[in-house]
């Protein structure tokens, strides 16, 4: 332990001020000869006009150190600006009172309103959950959106991200989530928290607008870096809504649904950054850390043994160009629990929500439905489900090439089946709100399309009991 | 550290990487603890007066000047009882502890011993005073879980004469249980020893593969199987089911010790895996799984530099039990998330990139890695061995980037998980075209002498058959099924039969999760008599629809899931009605 002369030593020079900064360069600042600085120290940066802007340290040596700042370092002079390091890592000062209001990347309120009173001041950076801490993760959350419930079953604490594309309605489906997801058998709602990298206004006021019909605006936390705000605001945005997700999940005993939106937006100001520093790149340009860096802000989300609340994360990620090998989707789905993806050829169909059938997955579903969380015959109906549809789209890619009329009787079975299931099951109204029995039922009045001896993946007594019907 | 020199002080920090200058006398590879936080790390480059350190935990507030400790040892494993069933993370931490400490998160410079020094261990010594012994001999033994005997080794390094060693009763891992004398020197030896994680553990020689290692999944076992000490990796993009193999292997191979390493994967599967095998039950042995278990979780948040120790911690464990004389399988899920942690310390090390950013030392230390597997004649002239089953996880599933390909040049046993059967729900996954084992030839008398004598001979009818469906499926592709003769549309049916009823295996279903050897070959023979049979019934003039119709093609469907493994009767019942149908079928066509 450092002896409280050392750490008087220390409290006098962290209060420090340093006039100049040797080098500027994008949002990153340079500075020569100060005393030991600390990686990743708060770094508070004042400009000419006196205005504060934060940063963190990137690096640190004993000849220069290298700080980002946040709020970008636009009107900054290399002589003028003064900087002073805190000695601390980034805090976030978080309590409840800020559900219900609207803040900027760093955590300050830009509605107007006075800063909340904070609860506990907490490290924005996180830390790894323990393995042996977590509580694995198997309630059900009824979305009331039938392929979700159906085939891609969301489980409370799991992160189950949304694979779209410019254009798609991913924006309403994860609005439609927000506002109809819920326990069932407990009345308890969730908390949102919001955090918006680089979207654009309109998009920002579409879920404004929409949490404030649904009336639950005042359960909403919204982190807003725009798509006008300085591009590294947006790596420290989900870092600060995250803080108090955790805060609320496990200090505060509440059930957290994090909507992070654009996750592309996000590592493209990862890759800015590591460019400007020179590091060696590795897929298109991306810094080698990337599967780190997502990793500490989706493996944030869980639950913890003896806590009561949960972190359920619904990142959103445009695909560049629709491809779901572009480096950023693919991390994602490597790190998080499944992936619903978007189709552009079904959103061209009218269908909503246009998710695709077969690349889509919830890698928390076998745990959490069956008998006594959802219904006994789910798994059965959902596994029956996803291996017709699979041998529809075998099919339509075959009669592109023969034509339909050369298919067999059983073929333009699957064919009327496959139309069922995109125009019944798959397709609904975005306010339309579907019992987990509901869509159970629709799933089976759709199976009814096909010949029972097709079933081979249901048991005769669900033949019995739910077909037959 | 009490005992600790301070070797220099911190120049610079990047990350998990950090600069020491006014180094004099640090080793290479050395165990080292930044600042008064005590972080622990480790040296990998040495320079002038500078050192390279990495560090194991979050380098957040370490600052220029701070002090650089140095332990004087390499970084290596404490190795004794008490390793079983316990989860550590990557360089021996045991987290269960770490938890008594710090609730929900793990903090930084928590120091925990990784074997638990209260826990009292009945030591039954079996060498004797006077006895010279050399380095990996047995002392003795100590009952560490309910179905493994752990030995109690000499570090392989010492050899001398015992001058005394203690009676049977209770000790900890620190007590001394024998004095060795060598020369003028003597020694004390404890029940447990270290070893740095970055050497291979020294054997007497390598043995011939030739046991296989049975996994209890379908497709492996007949189609693929590995070998005992062999290694095998399974590359696939995310959703094909790797993390669901390895787990399934994991839980039903026939192994004595499973070393599972979470190296870079989600937080939530390790916890799968710590709620699920202590519920489950070993068939062979009827105990809990997790009582030959060892699980090393670092999962994808936790700092990157001790994803790139964790599997040579693994491995590391894993020859230290196959020295005591016993079959290990290490599970390493995933080895491209280890590559990735190499690319990024080599990032931050300032190094020439090779190919997509990849240090150009990659295929040196992956080929180090697999050459740690070996089935061992070891020093105490016991056998035993290390298989290494690693996961490959390919960027967009290609398989021609270097881990992938790198990989590929230092296995013998490659199972190929494929996107299509994923998305069809098709689990395994592993595609039968693009898999390969080369371990067949060797494999094929283990199966014959204690199976089945038509093993080889069914696995390639049924090889070739798949070979051939894949062509014939083109046709279909332009044509439709419709336009084949029924000769050929029966290829189809049987390929499909044997994918549903044989290739698939459901990992929750109670009798069909795994498979013994002896039920494989059955349901392997059944069908190909299906196919023989039914070929020459169809030449004869028989209709595939008439085919389709007997009754036991029911039966065949539905196989896997009705027989159990004990009692196989119902197979050879199916096999006679089988016979007995195409009989009839043949006789009104003849």
């Amino acid at each position: 332990m450092p002896s409280t002369g050392k750490s008087k030593e220390k409290a006098l020079l962290h209060g420090r001020e340093y006039i100049g900064v040797d080098k500027i360069d994008g949002p990153l600042i340079f500075i020569r000869n100060t005393h030991p600085v600390g990686y990743r120290e708060l770094v508070e940066c004042v400009d000419a006009k006196g205005a504060v802007r934060l940063g963190i340290v990137l690096e640190t040596s004993k000849e220069m150190v290298v700080a980002q700042i946040f709020e970008g370092t636009s009107g900054l002079t290399m002589p003028d600006t003064r900087v002073r390091f805190s000695g601390e890592p980034l805090t976030i000062s978080v309590s409840e009172e800020m559900l219900g209001r609207v803040f900027n990347g760093l955590g300050h309120p830009i509605d107007g309103g006075a800063p909340p009173r904070g609860d506990l001041e907490m490290d924005a950076n996180g830390m790894a959950i323990n393995p042996t801490a977590r509580q694995y993760p198997r309630d059900f959350i009824q979305t009331g959106i039938s392929t979700i419930d159906g085939m891609n079953t969301l489980i409370r604490g799991q992160k189950l991200p949304i694979f779209s594309g410019n254009g798609l309605p991913h924006n309403e489906l994860a609005a439609q989530i927000a506002r109809q997801s819920k326990i069932r058998g407990s009345d308890t709602g969730f908390a949102v928290v919001f955090a918006a990298m680089g979207v654009k206004h309109d998009v920002a006021r579409f879920f404004t607008r929409s949490f404030e019909e649904s009336g639950v605006l005042e359960n909403v936390a919204l982190f807003l870096s725009l798509a006008d705000d300085p591009s590294i605001e947006r790596l420290i945005t989900p870092r600060t809504a995250l803080t108090l997700a955790e805060y609320l999940a496990f200090e505060r005993d509440m059930h957290v649904l994090v909507i992070m939106t654009d996750m592309t937006n996000y590592c493209e100001s990862l890759r800015e950054i590591s460019t400007i520093r020179g590091e060696i790149p590795s897929r298109k340009g991306y810094p080698g850390y990337l599967y780190s860096d997502l990793a500490e802000l989706y493996e944030r989300s869980g639950m913890i043994k003896e806590h009561k609340g949960s972190i359920t994360s619904l990142p959103i990620l445009t695909m560049p160009n629709d491809d779901i090998s572009h480096p950023i989707p693919d991390l994602s789905g490597y790190i998080t629990e499944g992936q619903i993806v978007f189709e552009r050829e079904m959103d061209g169909r009218g269908i909503y929500p246009p998710i695709a059938g077969l690349p889509s997955l919830s890698r928390l579903m076998k745990d959490g439905i069956g008998e006594g969380m959802t219904r006994e015959d789910h798994p059965h109906l959902a596994s029956q489900l996803f291996a017709a549809y699979s041998y529809v789209k075998d099919v339509r890619n075959l009669a592109s090439v023969i034509g339909e009329e050369e298919l067999t009787p059983l073929d333009h079975i699957y064919l009327d089946f496959g139309k069922e299931f995109e125009q019944r099951f798959v397709s609904q109204r975005k306010d339309e709100d579907r019992s987990i029995e509901q869509t159970l039922d629709i799933g089976w009045e759709v199976l009814r399309v096909l010949p029972v001896e097709e079933l081979h993946r249901i048991t005769e007594e669900e033949i019995e009991k739910f077909y037959g019907k | 550290m009490k005992n600790d020199r301070i070797i220099g002080q911190v120049k610079r920090v990047n990350g998990p990487v950090i600069e020491v200058m006014g180094i004099t006398d640090a080793m290479m590879y050395e165990l080292v603890r930044v600042s008064d936080e005590n972080l622990i790390g480790e040296i990998i480059k040495l320079e002038n007066e500078t050192a390279i350190v990495q560090v194991y935990e979050n380098t957040t507030g370490i600052a220029p000047g701070d002090p650089v400790y140095g332990a004087g040892i390499e970084l290596s494993l404490e190795l004794g009882p008490g390793m079983i069933g316990t989860i550590y993370d990557g360089i021996q931490r045991p987290l269960e502890e770490i938890r008594k400490i710090s609730e929900i998160y793990i903090e930084r410079g928590i120091s925990v011993p990784s074997l638990n020094r209260d826990t009292k261990w009945h030591f039954i010594p079996t060498a004797k005073a006077g006895e010279r012994i050399t380095g990996g001999a047995i002392l003795g033994t100590v009952q560490e879980t309910e179905r493994i005997k752990h030995k109690i080794l000499v570090p392989p390094e010492e050899r001398g004469v015992i001058e005394s060693i203690v009676a049977e009763g209770e000790y900890t891992v620190e007590e001394p249980i024998a004095i060795i004398r060598r020369g003028e020197e003597t020694k004390e030896l404890t029940l447990m020893h270290r070893w740095p994680i970055r050497v291979s553990r020294p054997v007497k020689q390598r043995l011939p593969l030739d046991l296989p290692l049975i996994t209890g999944q379908r497709v492996l076992d007949t189609l693929f199987p590995v070998a005992k000490g062999g290694t095998v990796a399974i590359p696939g993009g995310f959703g094909t089911g790797k993390t669901m193999a390895q787990q399934a292997i994991a839980k039903w191979c026939d192994a004595d010790i499973i070393v599972y390493i979470g190296c870079g994967e989600r937080g939530n599967e390790i916890t799968d895996v710590l709620t699920e095998f202590p519920k489950l039950v070993d068939p062979r042995t009827g105990r809990s799984l997790m009582e030959r278990t060892i699980l090393i979780a670092n999962t994808s948040n936790m700092p990157v530099s001790a994803r790139e120790a964790s599997i040579y911690t693994g491995i590391t464990m894993a020859e230290y039990y196959r020295d005591q004389g016993f079959h290990v399988a290490v599970m390493a899920d995933s080895t491209s998330r280890w590559a990735e942690a190499l690319r990024e310390l080599s990032g931050r090390m300032e190094e020439m990139p090779a190919e997509e950013g990849f240090p150009a030392y990659l295929p040196t230390k992956i080929a180090e890695f697999y050459e740690r597997a070996g089935y061992m004649e070891t020093l105490s002239d016991r056998t035993g061995s290390v298989t290494i089953i690693g996961a490959v996880s390919p960027p967009g599933g290609d398989f021609s980037e270097p881990v992938t390909q790198h990989t590929k040049r230092f296995i013998r046993c490659f199972w190929a998980l494929d996107r299509g059967l994923a998305n069809a729900r098709h689990y395994p996954a592993i595609s039968w075209l693009e898999s390969y084992s080369e371990y067949l030839g060797e494999m094929s008398v283990w199966w014959e002498e204690q199976v089945s004598p038509a093993w080889q001979q069914d696995r390639a009818e049924i090889m070739e058959l798949l070979h051939r469906e894949v062509r014939l499926q083109q046709v279909v592709k332009l044509v439709g099924p419709d336009a084949l003769p029924d000769t050929q549309r029966f290829v189809l049916d049987v390929c499909s039969l044997f994918k549903n009823s044989f290739l698939q295996q459901n990992s929750y279903d109670k009798i069909d999760m795994f498979s013994v050897p002896q039920k494989q070959v059955k349901m392997l023979h059944i069908i190909v008599t299906y196919w023989l049979r039914g070929s020459e019934a169809i030449k004869r003039g028989a209709t595939l629809v008439k085919l389709r119709k007997m009754k036991v093609y029911q039966d065949i469907i539905k196989m896997k899931f009705t027989v159990p493994n004990d009692d196989l009767s119902h197979l050879d019942t199916i096999e006679a009605r089988l016979e007995r149908s195409l009989s009839q079928l043949e006789s009104v066509y003849a």
